[in-house]
């Protein structure tokens, strides 16, 4: 398969950047997160296409950005690129209000409590989320602990049907 | 002062001050990993430590950047390790890896709060709370660098710190408000911990370049709001702020307690005796 630079156009990246998705969390593909920032192609002197994916990290110590930038990598590879760099961009701060909408619907679905309000707004120093259960979306729930599994993610309980959840944390 | 190379190597310091205190940190508290009191502290504490050094990568990775803009006669002489002399007569370029797990105990520019070892429970908050206080305000400052990559890892930084600054502060309280036996435990690790606190606001030499600079932060400007932070967490524990005290320091210096050695050791280990492994 060969692919030159002047038939891609930057919506083919993205869509093909669709199957990309976060190892910890596989509902979620990367747009649903939020992390690709930009899509730069280029073509080298010889004429061979080359594609910059920008991506900025969740949380600093997450390993699931060598994971995603590998996957990054593959699916690129496997649209014929040989030539893939994959960029970090620290500014601005990735947050969970670039999740898409579709993203948090996903993640309810998948039993994840999504975040529930915008991290712009923080709360204060021991005020806390009222997250309601992705089961059986009672508002009787209890914090067990800010972390989690994933640096994303903190530990919740539901007080009315007595499950545990997760709660992706507002960013 | 103003020489422009001094200039580029006291930002280079400065910037493995910083993420010297991560990394240091963040290693002392992944030793929890697997020893937690309970499962879901275990796993918060060992989360804090993976934030410390996601945040040290960064700020390794802009050092690197930094020091292999240097020139050679600037490189030989900043670090004592000889494995990294030897890549430096060679003519390598560093990466983040060459300065965590290279430099030698000399080179580290940590303070002492940080290297102190975890003891118990009580002594591993204690730490981390009197750290987290100092963390917090100074990311909020650092944000505002003329240096877009400090400012960048601040910013970000400051999101995780915030959680940090809040597990802590619970803890103090909790332990202090707690039972006869943890309040006086709590107690005795923030007195044992507290000669370390002077050197966290204690301006080095590169603190002040880059002060002036419009790069770094005012440490005399955090020390009254780290003081403030601190004593409103102890009062609500019901502990008593430690007496005043004879400050410890020198790591900004490069001159450290016993125990740095031994975290080095064991940190590392894998790439002395196995130059380049990878896993």
């Amino acid at each position: 398969m060969s692919t030159t630079a002047r038939n891609i156009s930057k919506e083919q990246v993205y869509e093909w950047l669709s199957s990309v998705t976060d190892p910890e969390v596989p509902v979620l593909t990367i747009q649903d997160l939020g992390i690709v920032r930009d899509v730069l192609i280029d073509t080298t002197d010889n004429g061979v296409p080359e594609v910059t994916v920008v991506i900025t990290p969740t949380y600093s110590g997450c390993p699931a950005m060598d994971a995603i930038a590998m996957g990054i990598r593959m699916a690129l590879i496997g649209k014929g690129f040989r030539n893939i760099k994959v960029e970090h961009r620290l500014s601005p701060a990735w947050t969970t209000d670039w999740m898409s909408e579709e993203g948090k619907r996903k993640l309810e679905q998948y039993g994840i409590a999504p975040p529930i309000r915008k991290a712009v707004n923080p709360l204060g120093l021991f005020e806390e989320d009222n997250v309601p259960c992705p089961r059986c979306h009672s508002t009787d729930t209890m914090l067990v602990s800010q972390f989690g599994p994933t640096s994303c993610k903190a530990l919740y309980k539901c007080q009315s049907c007595h499950e545990p959840f997760e709660h992706f944390k507002c960013h | 002062m103003t020489n422009s190379k001094n200039m580029s190597i006291q930002k280079l310091l400065y910037t493995l001050q910083i993420a010297d205190n991560a990394l240091i940190l963040g290693h002392r508290i992944s030793e929890w990993c697997g020893h937690g009191p309970v499962l879901e502290q275990d796993i918060a504490i060992t989360n804090t430590a993976l934030d410390h050094l996601g945040q040290a990568r960064s700020l390794y990775q802009y050092a690197a950047t930094q020091f292999n803009a240097l020139n050679q006669e600037e490189k030989k002489g900043l670090f004592v390790s000889s494995a990294l002399q030897s890549l430096i007569a060679q003519g390598k370029l560093l990466d983040e890896d060459d300065l965590a797990y290279l430099r030698d105990g000399w080179d580290f520019r940590n303070v002492w709060l940080v290297e102190q070892p975890n003891k118990d429970w009580a002594y591993t908050v204690a730490r981390s709370f009197l750290y987290d206080c100092f963390n917090y305000f100074f990311y909020t400052e650092l944000r505002n660098s003329k240096d877009e990559t400090l400012a960048a890892i601040a910013e970000k930084s400051l999101k995780e710190v915030t959680y940090h600054i809040r597990w802590s502060s619970e803890w103090v309280i909790r332990l202090g408000d707690g039972t006869e036996e943890s309040h006086k435990r709590m107690q005795q690790a923030i007195n044992d911990r507290w000669a370390y606190t002077g050197e966290l606001v204690k301006m080095s030499e590169a603190d002040t370049a880059m002060l002036a600079e419009g790069v770094g932060v005012d440490l005399n400007a955090i020390a009254s709001q780290w003081q403030e932070r601190v004593a409103s967490v102890i009062e609500e524990a019901t502990l008593t702020i430690p007496q005043d005290t004879w400050m410890q320091e020198g790591g900004k210096e490069g001159r450290h307690t016993e125990h740095l050695g031994y975290i080095l050791a064991e940190l590392q280990f894998m790439q002395r005796a196995y130059p380049n492994m990878e896993w």
